[in-house]
Parts: structure tokens; C-alpha cells; sequence
């Protein structure tokens, strides 16, 4: 899935120092940076610093940006940077978070309700976005930054790695944690909606 | 917890992302299919998984970056003159 729109932003404008183009640079990669920061920061004020910081960073390190990655890689290797500065600001990296990478736990299934064949209406209704939206913020930083480039933006595998200096098995390892981590999630909240005879104990 | 999972499960579920997102050989795909024909928890993990990762696309209002934000963000780059079309 490509993430970016058409036509492709002229590095070779950007650097000539055209603001049109850099205008445009900012509308076409704008909400991607911002939903990464609202996710990875939960509330709106953070994700606009991460937005306004991650092109005032773009701006000032233009000249040399030797365009080995494409624009939206650098500049969501400039925005995850800055969300995960941010975030650990706020909190600094837990022992959960340190674990993330080797810790067997999240990966070991612990409940198995099936509610996968829940209405989509019902999985989503009310207060089921937020519930959700909290599962995502409860993920360990290394695990959520992945998930978020991944599955929520679409970004691949290989530009998720070259966004966080990963290796792609390491993003697959954590994809594989983090999609678990939320499953598990997930089924405590379903679980305790699913009508009693279904639940499989 | 663990006497849910045999061998089979684990190993199953270290190829779990791989085999939602249609990345592993079809002769891996055919050994995990067997797997969970004969496995309940491993199908439920499966398709809540899959289910998981359907429920978090980004909504319409997620689509577009709020006005007053993009205003304030054109206004901090100093491209206010840039401001009017919207792509």
C-alpha cells in the first residue's frame, strides 16, 4: 500500500529552497505525522509539537538530506524520533519496554474468547474506539511505534525498518508482539461483552 | 497457561504475522491450515488477531489534519502565503 500521493515531492526544489514545493511537502505528509503523534502521545497538544517539530527539524536539515531514503521516510525517521523523545519526556522507558524486544510474556496467549465474529458495529460501537485507542497507548513505545507504522498507517515492512533503523526481521518480531499484546487486550474488553454461552472458558 | 500450547502452537504463532499479512511459502501455509483444522485456540487466536488488526484503520476525521491545526503549523513555518489550496 503506497502511503504517499502523487506526484512526488522535487528533492531538487526543496533543497532550491522552493516554498510551494516544501508547502506541499507538509499538506501531502501532514496527517500521517500527526496521527502518529496523537497515537503515540494520546492527546492533541503533544501530536501538534510532534507535527510542528518534525518540520521545523525538516527545514533546518534540508541541506543535508542526501535523498538515499525517499522524503516521507526521512521525514517520518524525524517525526517517530521526536514522538519518542517526547514520550519519554513524559515517562521514561519502563522495564516493560526494555523487556519488549526478548520478554516471552505478551507472546503466549492467555485467553481464547473467540470474539471475531462480533458485528464490526458492535466491535466498534460507544465507547469501543476509545477502548480500543487506550489498548494501542498501553503498548510498550518499541511495540507501538511499529504497530502504528504498520498496521494502522500501511507503511511496509522494509520502509517501516528504514524509518526506525531497524532491521526488518527486528520489525517483524515486534509487529508479531505488539499485534499479540493488543489481541490479548482486546479480548479481556470482548470478552466481558460477549453474550455468556459463547464464551469459551 | 502453557499446557494450552503445544509445540506446534508455539511455533504457529511465531509464524502468526507473517501468515495474516500472506508472507510465508504456500507449503508453510499448508502446515499451519492442517495445524488449525485440529486446533481451537490456535483458529480463535487467528481470527481475533486478524480481527485486531481490522478494527484499527484510520477513520474519516483521522483522514485530514484539523484546520486550525494545519493553520498554526503553516504559520510556525513561516508559509502562511501557502496556506489556501488544500491538496
Amino acid at each position: 500500500m503506497s502511503i504517499t500521493t502523487t506526484p512526488e515531492i522535487s528533492i531538487d526544489a526543496l533543497r532550491a529552497g522552493d516554498r510551494a514545493e516544501f508547502a506541499r511537502m507538509v499538506d501531502v505528509h501532514s496527517a500521517l505525522i500527526y496521527r502518529l503523534g496523537l497515537k503515540m502521545l494520546g492527546n492533541p497538544q503533544d501530536a501538534e509539537d510532534v507535527l510542528q517539530n518534525t518540520f521545523l527539524n525538516a527545514l533546518m536539515h534540508l541541506s543535508s538530506f542526501e535523498g538515499r531514503s525517499s522524503v516521507s521516510t526521512w521525514l517520518y525517521r524525524i517525526a517517530s524520533n521526536e514522538a519518542l523523545m517526547m514520550l519519554r519526556k513524559k515517562q521514561p522507558v519502563s522495564i516493560e519496554d526494555m523487556q519488549a524486544e526478548d520478554s516471552e510474556d505478551g507472546l503466549i496467549p492467555a485467553i481464547f474468547t473467540d470474539w471475531s465474529a462480533l458485528p464490526e458495529s458492535e466491535l466498534l460501537a460507544g465507547e469501543s474506539k476509545s477502548a480500543i485507542d487506550a489498548a494501542i497507548a498501553r503498548l510498550p513505545e518499541q511495540l507501538k511505534i511499529v504497530f502504528i507504522l504498520r498496521d494502522i498507517e500501511g507503511v511496509s515492512i522494509k520502509e517501516t525498518a528504514e524509518i526506525l533503523s531497524l532491521t526488518e526481521t527486528n520489525v517483524k518480531t515486534r509487529l508479531l508482539r505488539a499485534r499479540m499484546a493488543l489481541r490479548e487486550q482486546l479480548s479481556v474488553y470482548y470478552g466481558e461483552r460477549m453474550p455468556r454461552k459463547e464464551k469459551n472458558d | 497457561m502453557t499446557d494450552h500450547l503445544h509445540d506446534n502452537c508455539k511455533a504457529l504463532l511465531g509464524s502468526l504475522s507473517e501468515y495474516i499479512d500472506g508472507e510465508l511459502p504456500s507449503d508453510l501455509c499448508r502446515e499451519i491450515e492442517k495445524h488449525l483444522e485440529g486446533c481451537d485456540n490456535c483458529r480463535v487466536v487467528l481470527n481475533t488477531t486478524k480481527r485486531t488488526i481490522d478494527l484499527v484503520h484510520i477513520t474519516p476525521e483521522e483522514q485530514t489534519v484539523p484546520d486550525d491545526v494545519r493553520e498554526r503549523l503553516f504559520k510556525r513555518l513561516k508559509l502562511d502565503d501557502y496556506l489556501n489550496p488544500q491538496p
